[in-house]
């Protein structure tokens, strides 16, 4: 009689269903990426190795706009957001707690609570209003929303960050004689900047995705690249959606291991 | 420089609430203050062209649930509305059940690794969780469609000779949130499942329990908090969903989201949006409050 | 105390933490003065106050209030960065960004040095604490006590008038703390500056310093040298703290303490009549046979060995517990047997009349 060693955290089928879980999260993905190199233009028949949707997509001067505005409020909002909850983070971290303190924090994490249909309800609402009172229609609506949204994305890893800090490092530098000031430049930036970097790719990754904020507060004319593939994916498929998702899944692939090894804990 | 504790601290509070001022404006001005106009035209009445005309009225709060008859202009249940809530709830729920269902096992599989093994698969479950929502909906879009690869190879080896219609309906809805939403089901459990002392285990088998008993007895009431916290992180956001019911459910298989955005667009009317969203932050947030009383009571006695 | 030889005054310095309810009083009304060049040790056990004062010091805490003096100047309400004092924290604060080089440096180029003479000075340190090799390590890369070593340099690059060192020694093994403790002694004498080390280990603050503030609930209880402390403590809590003592009521007649029948010993003059608690130390008890003159009678409960010494526990008459501490001899004798009736003397001078 053949016998097993009785290991008692295995479950039967656990690691079963669990392998299966990963193949079915990975699966779709796979081949929306293999086909994004398909020479015909079918999205379920190999037809042969072929770069023309990413050449299409090269050429697609569309595309080249949304990319570009796509890449522009990302960066803005990411930079804007970085710096509003870099000081934020300083003031609701390692201090005494102060009266409102809460309140800051329940404020910044917000927009993790609140559904993003309902955020941009409310913001295509107080937008229209803005737009008609003040004639702007530029990019800067975009902007203020995705800065706003991206702020706990980048408070989050910078909090932790300081968190983890050792507080006398500052005592430290104010006794050998750096002011306040001197003190944050040359000891407590550096030492946070880590997770500084972290937070900001963070909200960068987070704005680039945005689709239903995005779609409610742009004005005509204004698809960035997640709203343009919402649109071309209602009509007929090409392997240019594909190609075009492939590169933005690479980014984001690209960013997120940076971000893991940055914030990965130094043994 | 005369300094005393009082001014020292007096100082402190006043920087820390110059440092969180900009955040707060931003959020202010970009996420919260907007909520509260929102809240206002949701009692004003709709404008012909879209927009609102700012005449009070209650009939966006009325209109979530019922209708007026054009022909005698009485009230009666919106069915359609019923129709659409009901979808939401129940796609929601049998999302958050489902993820559970495969989600545990995973969250299992993955705390049981190797510490250094550990990573590589919580990494794994990870990516999904950042990568665009859009493109992994149309990830799916693209498998289950009537020329997709799952039809085309059903045909193909000759156990369908028609598509099968799969795209546009409530179970590619439910398939596609399960999809996207599941990796929010297995961080907390898996967080939960690291802390958990699988010494607990040996006690349990020790005691004649089952494999049954003790996945019953021990593991899941240890656990719970986990189960907790994933099964609200995967309902709230479904509730919401807006992406993945357009491009999976089509025009005709909306929930809320979908529905309040109709409100905005041929609906016209923005007074019945603005309530159907404050209705739907007001069942999210209540959502909210009940996990972090449970997480709270959880936590005392860990 | 002649004042011009004073570097630090400490005058009725209070620190109260919180308010209202949860008002806690870390110093109640300190006194002190620290003389140039000394070796000044506030010994005491956690919580007594002893890292508040040493932080009122630095800077990093506010007096509630007194005054503290460096040179004749007040300098209690001064931010840290405008005190000519450096500190060596107690898990040594090094940046964990820099080398131990540019550790050492952030001092000078606070205070706007010329770059030759932080290049220069940098040298000196990493000289003086022997770490000239390990000038380019990142600190996390050290052992503690080559950190330790760094965080000393550091704290005496900017040549401060005061050194403080909040118990720089207790994350350090037992055989690394005994070294440390030599090399302090050597730094201190090289470069001549003032040193004000906290300290919980009694043995630390005997063995290193010149003077020794004991401290207890935000008091400061006696300051003196090692040698007063210990031959001379004039409270209860001071014996006891440092060293073993045994405690002895007697009644105090005509200017002589009585403990016994026939028993009595001198006190110093102008103690008046009463009840007193004296302390002697374990060494002090000199064991003889029943009957002796002058000599209590004690039973013998038990002995412990302890190689050079063995301390045996005595229950006198009234019923005190007493430990002695008896020398081993060279012959590896026996000493007492438990239940045997012994006599015991105390020599006059080794007796200490306390405050309480």
């Amino acid at each position: 009689m053949a016998s097993r060693t009785f290991v008692a955290a295995r479950l039967p089928g656990f690691s079963t269903i669990a392998i299966a879980v990963f193949i079915a999260l990975y699966l779709p993905i796979a081949m929306l990426m293999i086909y994004s190199f398909n020479a015909g233009d079918s999205i379920a028949i190999w037809d042969g190795f072929s770069f023309q949707w990413y050449e299409r997509a090269w050429e697609n001067d569309k595309v080249k706009e949304v990319t570009i505005r796509s890449l522009i409020i990302a960066a803005s909002a990411a930079s804007i957001s970085t710096v509003a909850a870099t000081m934020a983070a300083l003031a609701t971290t390692r201090k005494k707690p102060f009266r409102g303190q809460t309140g800051i924090y329940v404020a910044i994490n917000q927009p993790l609570m609140v559904p993003e249909i309902v955020t941009a309800v409310a913001l295509l609402i107080f937008f229209a209003s803005v737009k008609v009172a003040t004639g702007y229609q530029g990019l800067g609506y975009l902007i203020l929303a995705h800065s706003a949204f991206c702020v706990p994305f980048a408070y989050l890893p910078i909090r932790a960050r300081l968190e983890g800090m050792n507080l006398t490092l500052e005592t430290a530098a104010a006794d050998l004689y750096a002011t306040p000031w001197r003190t944050f430049r040359y000891v407590t930036l550096p030492i946070l900047a880590p997770g500084i970097v972290a937070g900001m790719m963070l909200a960068f990754v987070t704005s680039l995705d945005d689709v239903v904020i995005t779609l409610f507060v742009k004005s005509a004319g204004q698809d960035t690249l997640p709203t343009y593939l919402l649109a071309q994916i209602r009509r007929q498929v090409t392997g240019e959606v594909n190609a075009i998702s492939t590169v933005l899944l690479a980014l984001t692939v690209i960013l997120l291991t940076t971000f893991f090894l940055l914030t990965r804990k130094r043994s | 420089m005369q300094e005393t504790e009082a001014t020292r601290e007096a100082a402190q509070v006043r920087r820390n609430w110059l440092l969180s001022l900009p955040a707060l404006c931003l959020l202010a001005a970009g996420a919260i203050g907007p909520l509260f106009i929102m809240l206002v035209y949701s009692f004003l009445t709709p404008g012909k062209y879209g927009n609102v005309e700012w005449i009070f009225s209650l009939d966006a709060w009325r209109g979530i649930l019922f209708t007026r008859d054009i022909f005698d202009d009485t009230l009666k249940l919106a069915d359609a509305h019923l129709t659409i809530f009901w979808r939401s709830v129940r796609l929601s729920f049998m999302t958050t059940v489902f993820t559970f269902v495969v989600g545990f096992p995973t969250a299992w599989f993955i705390a049981t690794r190797a510490p250094r093994w550990r990573a590589f698969w919580l990494f794994l479950i990870t990516i999904p969780f950042w990568t665009n929502l859009l493109i992994r909906t149309f990830a799916i879009n693209q498998i289950i469609r009537n020329e997709g690869f799952l039809n085309t190879a059903l045909i193909k080896i000759g156990v369908i000779s028609e598509p099968l219609n799969l795209l546009y309906t409530d179970l590619a809805v439910f398939v596609g949130m399960t999809y996207v939403y599941l990796p929010l089901m297995v961080l907390p459990l898996y967080a939960a499942i690291e802390r958990f002392d699988h010494r607990l285990l040996e006690a349990g088998y020790d005691l004649y329990a089952s494999r049954l008993a003790v996945l019953r007895r021990i593991i899941f009431p240890t656990v719970k908090p986990g189960i907790i916290a994933g099964s609200i992180l995967v309902f709230i956001p479904s509730l919401g969903a807006y992406v993945t019911p357009r491009i999976l459910g089509g025009g005709r298989n909306m929930m809320i989201g979908n529905f309040i955005d109709l409100q905005f667009g041929q609906g016209r009317n923005w007074p019945l949006g603005a309530s159907l969203s404050v209705l739907l932050l007001v069942v999210v947030t209540a959502a909210l409050l009940i996990y972090v009383r449970f997480a709270n009571r959880d936590g005392g006695h860990g | 105390m002649s004042s011009d030889d004073a570097l630090i005054e400490i005058v009725d310095v209070t620190k109260a933490f919180g308010a209202g309810e949860r008002r806690f009083l870390a110093l109640g009304g300190v006194n002190a003065t620290i003389r140039k060049g000394e070796f000044f040790t506030l010994l005491g056990p956690s919580g007594c106050g002893k890292t508040t004062l040493l932080r009122l010091i630095a800077g990093f805490e506010l007096p509630s209030s007194g005054e503290i003096r460096l040179d004749g100047q007040e300098i209690g309400h001064l931010p840290p960065f405008r005190r000519p004092v450096n500190t060596v924290f107690q898990n040594y604060a090094l940046f964990p960004h820099m080398t131990v080089a540019q550790n050492i440096a952030f001092g000078l180029e606070m205070l706007g040095k010329p770059k030759a003479e932080i290049a220069a000075t940098v040298e000196r340190m990493l000289t003086l604490v022997k770490m000239t090799e390990l000038a380019g390590r990142r600190t996390d890369q050290l052992s503690g006590g080559q950190q330790q070593r760094v965080a000393l340099a550091r704290a005496l690059a900017p040549q401060p008038k005061l050194l403080l060192l909040d118990e720089p020694l207790s994350a350090l093994d037992l055989k690394l703390r005994k070294e440390m403790q030599v090399e302090l002694k050597r730094i201190q004498h090289e470069t001549g500056i003032t040193f004000i080390f906290v300290t919980h280990d009694q043995e630390e603050a005997l063995t290193m310093s010149d003077r020794i503030a004991v401290m207890s609930r935000g008091q400061i209880l006696q300051i003196g040298t090692p040698r007063e402390i210990y031959a001379h403590p004039t409270n209860r809590f001071v014996a006891d703290f440092i060293g073993e003592t045994n405690f002895l009521r007697a009644a105090v007649k005509g200017g002589r303490a009585v403990l016994g029948p026939g028993v009595e010993l001198p006190l110093a003059a102008g103690t008046a009549d009463g009840e007193v608690t004296l302390a002697i130390r374990p060494e002090h008890i000199r064991l003889v046979p029943e009957g002796a003159a002058g000599a209590l009678s004690a039973t013998v409960g038990d002995a412990t060995y302890f190689g050079t010494d063995s301390h045996v526990h005595l229950t006198l008459a009234d019923g005190t517990g007493i430990v002695a501490r008896q020398q081993t001899d060279p012959e590896g004798t026996q000493g007492p047997q438990a239940g045997a009736v012994l006599g015991v003397t105390f020599p006059p001078s080794a007796v200490q009349v306390l405050e309480d």
